[in-house]
């Protein structure tokens, strides 16, 4: 194991329970509804383009991008616009959503609904991104940032890797791992697109180690292309987040409040290159995706494809339903995923997974007092002190928050994970973060 | 409908917990329980008892009539409080000198502070300072260590063999003559020699330290960076004139030394936090020790080094911060 590189700083070993890693991905039926919020991506939400009442295909433009960081949402259904409304999202509020009720399923005509791998790319790195961008892709890992934005760098800057994560470091989600071993050829060539969009002649495939037939793949597929690379990676979570990543693979550190871009990385998940694929040679936007099925009462932990806007109960049906000892709903990880209020929300497209909790693990355990351990400080991933920025987060002295580079923090919660006393260091960072964040942007006014 | 628990993530928690901290510190202690029992017999016994009952009554009586706060005396401090402090006094003492001892420990060291993790210096160490300049007669008359075998033939006249070397020295004899009547190295690693309760037997502290290692109780920066200061500094000092200054390993098997690197100084709540401080935190207590054990009053310093040290920590947690992520940018090639 130890001869694999990995990131320096910090980092945990939860416990892994990939236990859908050898489930095939199964096509969800096309739901009867489907709920779209409009707000999908990092950002601005999209603005509908359709009325109540119109019939649309599957794959049609439904909603444009709402400014520069927004992506264009298209239609998982073929069928009729029932109302635009607020719909209850991921958090539990009510946002503005469309409702499309289904007929059918007919799809746009410009799509290639082929399985034929089309390996030859026929695009400047001009339409590439404007391919892209139609498609209203965006980072399917669960960040959700518009992709067509990270392929265009800043004047000046000019990137060097193409790095294709594949390390799914959460624990029991296994999208990523699936798509890897399904649909291989079609992420060599995503990569491969993506190269050409920046312009870049290195790409990289970062793999943990606990992966080992996605590894095996993907060096198999890439034996023949020089300039594309497989590295595997020691299992630590969170490889996966892209500072950490960059870190792990080409040994460079993104500096405090930059984006990768200022070492000369653009990071695109591989759920996010498989769908660079499909827009750029199928001309299908993107409208499906995997989401990971699983807990530990949860009888046939699954990994899906399915449409956005597909109810989440409907995906725990073929799960063969929800364990009657369930407690909480994460959508995500356990690690970063959001808990959710009901199992009546739709998958968007940072879904990457639902984890159905046993309502014994549901529940936090009673905090107690800081024993000044430092055991969060030595877990935390950026080198910060988890302990010293939730305190002066709970006192309001975010002017030190702030200079203990607080909004270096990528929420990952290992801090919290790890803390002996149980504190929720990472609600206290979050609050930290958010009001800082308004006192910087408030200031460059 | 079914109501879903709604809380921020991260949704897991690993199986560490304060608790387990502080029973894995009081497991890693039983080597040294059971040679002092061996050696020092009922004794041990009734000084642990003594001290670790009071040091949780003090702990119950205020947190339920002066703090009115929460319970805590099942995580497990107040126990690890109460046997570092029997490990710390001669187990001659009165048993009325103990509770004294937990009392201070607990009451002004601990909780006038706030209680668990806002003490500045170790609790127990403070009640044995506190007992040292208290009752000083008391607290330096060593019991001769009575074992089992009876093979031994106690040849300590005086108090330690830090105390013997640092009275003899006084007297002009050189360090080899006075060595020459303390017992052997050996000896002061299974524990054959004065001193107080826990700090007798080297190598079961030394076992206690591996054991916390082991569970990443604690981390290595602290009690190697004390071990090395002594032997380095003492090292030199014994280069320089052997006649005056004892051998580093003296230094290193003999007082409170081992006792005070794995146990004491490496108390989470009175140590840095970083790397960088704990090193620093752990260089100043082996210097501090040994410059009172060669040129101060006392025959030994460990405490002493320890609380002074203790008072730094603030400072140094603000001088040591963790290595920022984004500070060592690698080569990067076009930018």
């Amino acid at each position: 194991m130890g001869v694999f590189k990995t990131f320096v700083l910090g980092g945990i070993h939860p416990e892994e329970n990939k236990l859908s890693s050898n489930a095939p991905i199964e096509i969800v039926p096309v739901p009867g509804q489907a709920i779209i919020p409009l707000g999908q991506n990092l950002g601005a939400p999209a603005k509908p383009v359709v009325k109540k009442g119109d019939k649309v295909k599957t794959g049609q433009l439904i909603a444009e991008a709402g400014g520069f960081i927004s992506a264009n949402i298209h239609s998982p259904v073929s069928g009729t616009v029932l109302k635009i409304d607020n719909v209850v999202d991921m958090t539990g509020f009510r946002r503005p959503g469309l409702v499309i009720k289904t007929d059918g399923d007919e799809w746009d005509e410009n799509i290639d609904r082929s399985d034929e791998l089309v390996t030859e790319i026929n695009y400047t790195s001009q339409e590439i991104i404007e391919k892209i961008k139609q498609a209203g892709l965006v980072g399917m890992g669960g960040a959700t940032f518009p992709t067509y934005v990270k392929l265009m760098p800043p004047p000046g800057k000019k990137a060097e890797y193409v790095i294709i994560n594949g390390v799914e470091c959460e624990p029991y989600l296994t999208g990523d791992h699936r798509l890897m071993l399904e649909k291989g050829p079609e992420i060599v060539v995503g990569a491969k697109i993506l190269m050409k969009a920046l312009k870049v002649d290195k790409a990289i495939i970062g793999i943990e180690s606990n992966k080992q037939d996605a590894i095996n793949l993907m060096t198999e597929l890439t034996n023949k292309e020089e300039d594309i690379t497989v590295i595997p990676l020691t299992v630590k979570y969170p490889q996966g987040g892209e500072k950490q990543l960059i870190k792990a693979t080409v040994n460079r550190e993104v500096p405090s409040g930059k984006l990768p871009i200022e070492v000369g990385c653009v990071v695109q998940n591989v759920g996010t290159a498989f769908a660079v694929y499909e827009a750029v040679q199928k001309n299908k936007p993107l409208f499906e995706r995997v989401v990971t099925v699983t807990g530990k009462s949860v009888k046939k932990p699954s990994n899906f494809l399915a449409r956005i806007g597909t109810p989440i109960s409907k995906l725990v049906e073929i799960a063969e339903g929800m364990p009657e000892d369930t407690g909480k709903v994460i959508g995500g990880g356990p690690m970063m995923g959001k808990a959710l209020p009901s199992l009546e929300v739709p998958v968007v497209k940072g879904s990457s997974g639902v984890l159905l909790m046993r309502d014994k693990e549901s529940h936090r355990k009673p905090e107690s007092a800081c024993i000044r351990c430092s055991k969060c400080t030595i877990v935390c991933p950026m080198g910060l002190e988890p302990f010293l920025l939730a305190r002066v987060s709970k006192l309001g002295r975010y002017d030190l928050a702030g200079n203990e580079k607080i909004m270096d923090c990528i929420e990952c919660g290992s801090c919290q994970y790890t803390c002996p006393a149980n504190i929720p260091l990472l609600d206290y960072l979050r609050l930290g973060k958010n009001k800082v964040g308004n006192i910087m942007r408030n200031r460059k006014k | 409908m079914t109501m879903f628990t709604i809380a921020g993530s991260p949704h897991i928690h690993g199986d560490n917990s304060t608790k387990k901290i502080m029973y894995g510190v009081v497991i890693a202690m039983i080597p040294a329980m059971l040679v002092s029992i061996y050696y020092f017999g009922f004794n041990a016994v009734r000084v642990l008892l003594l001290a670790t009952v009071s040091s949780l009554f003090f702990e119950w009586v205020i947190q339920k009539y002066l703090i009115k706060g929460p319970l805590t005396i099942t995580d497990g401090s107040a126990l690890v409080t109460g046997v570092l402090l029997a490990f710390n006094v001669p187990t001659n003492l009165p048993g009325w000198m103990v509770v004294i001892g937990a009392l201070v420990a607990i009451g002004m060291a601990k909780m006038s502070f706030g209680g668990l993790g806002k003490n500045v210096f170790n609790p127990a160490l403070v009640a044995r300072v506190f007992l040292l300049i208290s009752f000083p007669v008391q607290m330096t008359s060593w019991p001769k260590p009575i074992s089992i075998t009876k093979s031994f033939v106690d040849v300590i006249t005086g108090p330690t063999p830090l105390g013997f070397i640092k009275e003899g020295l006084g007297t002009g004899k050189t360090v080899s003559q006075l060595q020459a009547e303390l017992p052997g190295y050996f000896d002061y690693l299974i524990g054959r020699m004065g001193g107080s309760m826990g700090e007798v037997s080297a190598a079961a502290l030394i076992l206690g330290g591996i054991y916390m290692l082991w569970h990443k109780i604690i981390t290595w920066e602290i009690p190697v960076s004390i071990l090395v200061t002594v032997f380095t500094f003492s090292g030199i000092m014994w280069l320089i004139n052997p006649k005056m200054y004892v051998d580093p390993v003296f230094e290193l098997l003999t007082g409170g030394l081992l006792l005070g690197a794995f146990f004491m100084a490496t108390d989470m709540v009175t140590s840095p936090m970083t790397r960088g401080g704990q090193l620093l935190f752990g260089f100043g207590i082996g210097l501090i020790t040994i410059l009172i054990r060669i040129w101060g009053a006392f025959p030994e310093g460990v405490s002493f080094a320890i609380l002074l040290m203790n008072a730094a920590v603030p400072l140094i947690n603000r001088g040591f911060k963790p290595r920022r992520f984004g500070t060592n940018p690698g080569v990067v090639m076009n930018n």
